[in-house]
């Protein structure tokens, strides 16, 4: 018998549509950390809403989650749906898929607004480094330098993902790499539980069109330049938090998120305080000079307030079940309306 | 066409225009609305268009007011009263004035008379401003009170109702009453001890606006929506639609606190362009929210692309295109019936549409609920298409009406539901027409049966909404939604047919034309013992009401506010078969239509 998890639910239930993207694609590991997630974290499907763009990226909420509405919809465009929507039941939790030429091209304004909105949301990026659907040509993401087939030879600066959501007062930013599936569910994890819009640039190898090994968006590239900023632990309920021996200082950080959860950060290399805005842009730009890939928890502000939390909505049912007489003002009022009039 | 003629006593009563020219930016539009708002506690139908300049602070700016005791309110082409308060445009002000009328001009504008035709009265703006006592940075807005209390003492506006006026305007604010109506006063006074009458034109309190409010479009949208339980708006700023939802923000204090929590039901969220207003908006519509968006043309041209996946991904909207003038940025403070063949056919490939069409504010507070019925019943952006003429101007209307329909809410599923389907052994596909009227049923987010998820896209897809390129799937999944907008032509608002005995010939038109059409077809009768039938179109698709009305004349005028002629073009396309009998009568040069070019327009042609 399959495994259940806590509500009694298999893997299977977290399943999709077999997937139709390359084999060996990144996005394909990525799917299987989010089904993954969502089931560890005992979360019924219904409760996750997919939204996704356009691309080999937007295509992947097919393949996961079959139990969870979804939205395929614009070029760019991703952002603004998944913020109407989530508006609709405030209880549910947001997954948008997107890609580097989705959301950095012609998706760069509403990737900047959402973020700037703190609208909740997990934003996955699944960065690849070039156009997959369109077999080949060069994404704001391309490095410089990237010689494509059709293409030649890419004149421009990489456009950072992690830097632009930074300079836009992202209350999470956090890059990782699809070659390290474990670091990648954990990130989900934590993104699922931040009140707020949670972005995760994920390197993911195109392997059709970008995986030529000195290409900073391939397997091979990544597993040789891999650096990690933290050993990092998601715990649903911060009470259960439990260190392990002995600790020196600096060796452990714990960041609370808004509904009592934890993420656990052990040392690695150097002590890395993911609430210091300035070390994040700092770590970002010697990543850059060192060319390494540098993945984790770069930044995090769990306490900003998020767009629902502006508006001051009834919680005591979803929105959109509202009954009508919550929502027409009563007859009376018409009179008083039509006296305000001249 | 109305002549002023004078009466016995050589005055003319309750009928005549007043143009008031002033710069763009000094508070002018405070006076003029004090002037209109007077006149209608007079009793005395009236109706005010600005006819403003895309500029904060500048420019020439013209009000027009018309007084008509018969009610007939239309923008006219005639100025019997000017106000000339800007140097710049005081030449043609002057010009502007028909014989026997008035020009009202500020003394300090030097002005060589030139015309012998007409009654000019100087008005030390200036020296009663300065008297006034008004701090100097207010001095330019008191100086526009000025021509108020000329005009009331020279015309006979009642100085209560002035008073009222400033209250309504002022909240009730003691100090900008007092300052303002201390200047009014003043300059009324002036005008008593200096002015002679010369010119016939006078005021006299009637009993014609008992039962009637003054309103703006916008407001009345606005007003409307939150009647028809709007819960998210996203909108971006634009001419002339921005009042809509600046409007909604002031009420939704007052109308939209949660019955039970207190709390807020409604949400705005100012967006970052168009495109991501309409992508929002679809959103909540998607999710089971009664959602809505409001722009101009050139928002509606940003919004295409979304309003294709809403078309084909079948998902309900309302969209209120307040349209200015157009083709590009265009005549963005000027009104237009322009984009209508592109909301007819909008986004890529093979689409229908839905538009309403209000003739006034009343109208646009209706069809503010309704279009949440229309949308949710048939899943689809519903267009609402007013223009700046409504939207911006005051209009005088009967009260707005409480819905008195319950809200429609559309064929959505819930868990029960779902439960009661399968119990029965019906089959629920999303895009499955379950009841052969094209419209299937949907779920919304939130839903927690197993079954109750799909997925949504603007790719290919099934019954099922299933990824598909099969090409029986796609031909017959868009034949279906097709189908849908067959539905939607019957349950749509009814055009409004108005006959007459010996009619030879029809009228079709639409929207804020509707004055200027009822007052060309009076004076077509009146003058030239012409009798017409008026068919107003209220809703697109066309109703059979439509066919028949074209199918019972061999000639229809068809009258609208653009280059091309579109609606007549929509026109044709629904009656191919009687193309012919559809005749253009459109212009679009930014101002509202006048009866009086409406019908010499149709005498030329019936001459032709």
């Amino acid at each position: 018998m399959a495994k259940t998890n806590a509500i009694g639910l298999t893997i299977a239930d977290y399943k999709g549509a077999p997937t139709t993207l390359c084999q060996g694609c990144g996005h394909n590991s990525i799917i299987s950390q989010i089904i993954s997630a969502v089931f560890e974290e005992n979360l019924p499907p219904e409760s996750v809403v997919k939204f996704s763009g356009i691309g080999c990226s937007s295509k992947a909420p097919t393949y996961m989650l079959g139990r969870s509405f979804g939205f395929n919809g614009l070029h760019g465009r991703m952002p603004s749906l998944a913020t109407g929507a989530l508006f609709g039941d405030l209880s549910l939790i947001g997954i948008g898929m997107s890609g580097d030429g989705d959301s950095a091209a012609i998706g760069m304004g509403q990737f900047k607004h959402i973020i700037r909105r703190n609208m909740p949301l997990v934003y996955i990026v699944a960065n690849n480094g070039v156009y997959g659907l369109t077999k080949g040509q060069f994404s704001p993401t391309s490095d410089r330098g990237l010689k494509l087939k059709k293409q030649g030879v890419n004149p421009f600066e990489p456009v950072d993902i992690c830097m632009e959501a930074l300079a836009s007062n992202a209350t999470f930013v956090a890059r990782s790499f699809a070659g390290d599936p474990k670091q990648v569910k954990t990130l989900i994890k934590a993104a699922m539980h931040h009140r707020g819009t949670a972005i995760l640039d994920i390197i993911s190898p195109c392997v059709s069109f970008n995986n030529q090994p000195n290409a900073t968006h391939s397997y091979e590239w990544g597993k040789k330049h891999e650096v990690i900023l933290h050993d990092m632990q998601f715990l649903p309920n911060a009470k259960e938090i439990m260190l392990e021996g002995e600790m020196e200082p600096g060796e452990v950080r714990e960041v609370t998120l808004h509904d009592g959860s934890a993420i656990v950060l052990k040392r690695v290399d150097r002590d890395y305080d993911p609430t210091d805005r300035f070390a994040a842009i700092r770590a970002l730009e010697e990543a850059k000079q060192k060319h390494i890939l540098l993945t984790g928890l770069l930044y995090i502000e769990p306490d900003r307030p998020a767009l629902p939390d502006l508006y001051d909505l009834p919680t005591d049912v979803p929105f959109n079940r509202m009954p009508q007489e919550r929502l027409r003002p009563s007859p009376d009022t018409m009179q008083t309306v039509n006296d305000l009039m001249f | 066409m109305s002549t002023q003629s004078p009466t016995s006593s050589g005055t003319v009563v309750n009928d005549f225009s007043i143009t008031v020219g002033t710069v763009n930016g000094t508070g002018s539009q405070t006076s003029n609305l004090t002037i209109l708002r007077a006149i209608f506690k007079m009793g005395i139908p009236v109706q005010g268009k600005n006819i403003f300049p895309s500029n904060i602070q500048g420019l020439p700016t013209w009000y027009t007011i018309r007084i008509n005791k018969d009610g007939w309110l239309a923008r006219r082409e005639e100025h019997e009263i000017v106000i000339a308060m800007n140097p710049a445009t005081v030449k043609e002000d002057m010009e502007k004035v028909v014989p026997g009328g008035a020009l009202f001009y500020a003394d300090h504008i030097k002005l060589p008379i030139e015309r012998d035709d007409i009654t000019t009265y100087p008005m030390p703006v200036k020296k009663l401003a300065r008297q006034s006592g008004a701090p100097a940075k207010l001095r330019d807005y008191v100086a526009n009170m000025v021509y108020v209390g000329v005009l009331a003492q020279m015309i006979g506006i009642d100085m209560d109702k002035i008073r009222a006026a400033l209250d309504f305007h002022f909240k009730g604010k003691e100090s900008p009453i007092n300052l303002n109506m201390g200047v009014i006063e003043a300059a009324a006074e002036w005008a008593k001890e200096n002015l002679e009458k010369k010119d016939p034109y006078i005021l006299e309190p009637m009993d014609a606006t008992k039962g009637y409010i003054m309103a703006d479009g916008n407001t009345a949208a606005a007003l409307g929506a939150l009647y028809g339980g709007v819960q998210f708006v996203a909108w971006y700023p634009i001419t002339p639609a921005s009042s809509l939802v600046e409007t909604m923000n002031q009420y939704i204090p007052k109308l939209r606190k949660d019955p039970k929590t207190g709390k807020n039901t409604v949400v705005v969220v100012q967006a970052e362009d168009e495109l991501a207003a309409s992508g929002m908006a679809i959103g909540a519509g998607w999710a089971g929210l009664r959602a809505m968006t409001s722009t101009s043309g050139a928002g509606i041209s940003l919004m295409s692309e979304f309003f294709g996946l809403a078309y084909y991904a079948e998902v309900p909207i309302v969209v209120w295109d307040v349209q200015r003038g157009s083709p590009s940025t265009g005549l963005p403070t000027r009104t237009m019936q322009g984009d209508i063949t592109q909301v007819a056919f909008i986004s890529q490939g093979d689409t229908d549409s839905i538009m309403l069409f209000p003739r006034d504010a009343q109208e646009a507070f209706e069809f503010g609920w309704r279009a949440f019925d229309y949308a949710e019943r048939l899943q689809a952006p519903v267009f609402v298409m007013s223009d700046l003429d409504i939207g911006q101007n005051q209009w005088m209307v009967k009260p707005f009406e409480y819905p008195d329909e319950p809200m429609d809410r559309g064929k959505i599923l819930w868990e029960e539901d779902l439960e009661q389907w399968e119990k029965e052994g019906k089959v629920w596909g999303r895009y499955l027409d379950v009841d052969g009227d094209g419209i299937p049923y949907r779920t919304v987010i939130g839903n927690k049966h197993p079954k109750a998820a799909y997925f949504t896209r603007g790719t290919g897809h099934d019954e099922f909404a299933r990824y598909s390129e099969d090409p029986e799937v796609w031909v017959r999944v868009l034949k279906r939604i097709k189908k849908k907008y067959e539905t939607a032509r019957h349950i749509l608002p009814k055009p409004v047919l108005e006959s007459a005995e010996g009619a030879p010939f029809g009228i079709i038109s639409f929207g804020s034309t509707h004055p200027a059409i009822q007052e060309a077809r009076h004076y077509l009768k009146e003058e030239k013992g012409i009798a017409t039938d008026y068919l107003r179109l209220r809703a697109y698709p066309f109703a059979d009401e439509v066919r028949d009305f074209i199918a019972d004349h061999e000639k229809i005028y068809v009258v609208e506010m653009n280059r091309d002629g579109q609606m007549r073009q929509l026109l044709q396309l629904f009656v191919p078969d009687m193309a012919d009998r559809l005749i253009s009568v459109a212009k679009g040069d930014g101002l509202p239509l006048t009866a009086r070019w409406i019908m010499n327009t149709i005498l030329e042609m019936e001459e032709e």
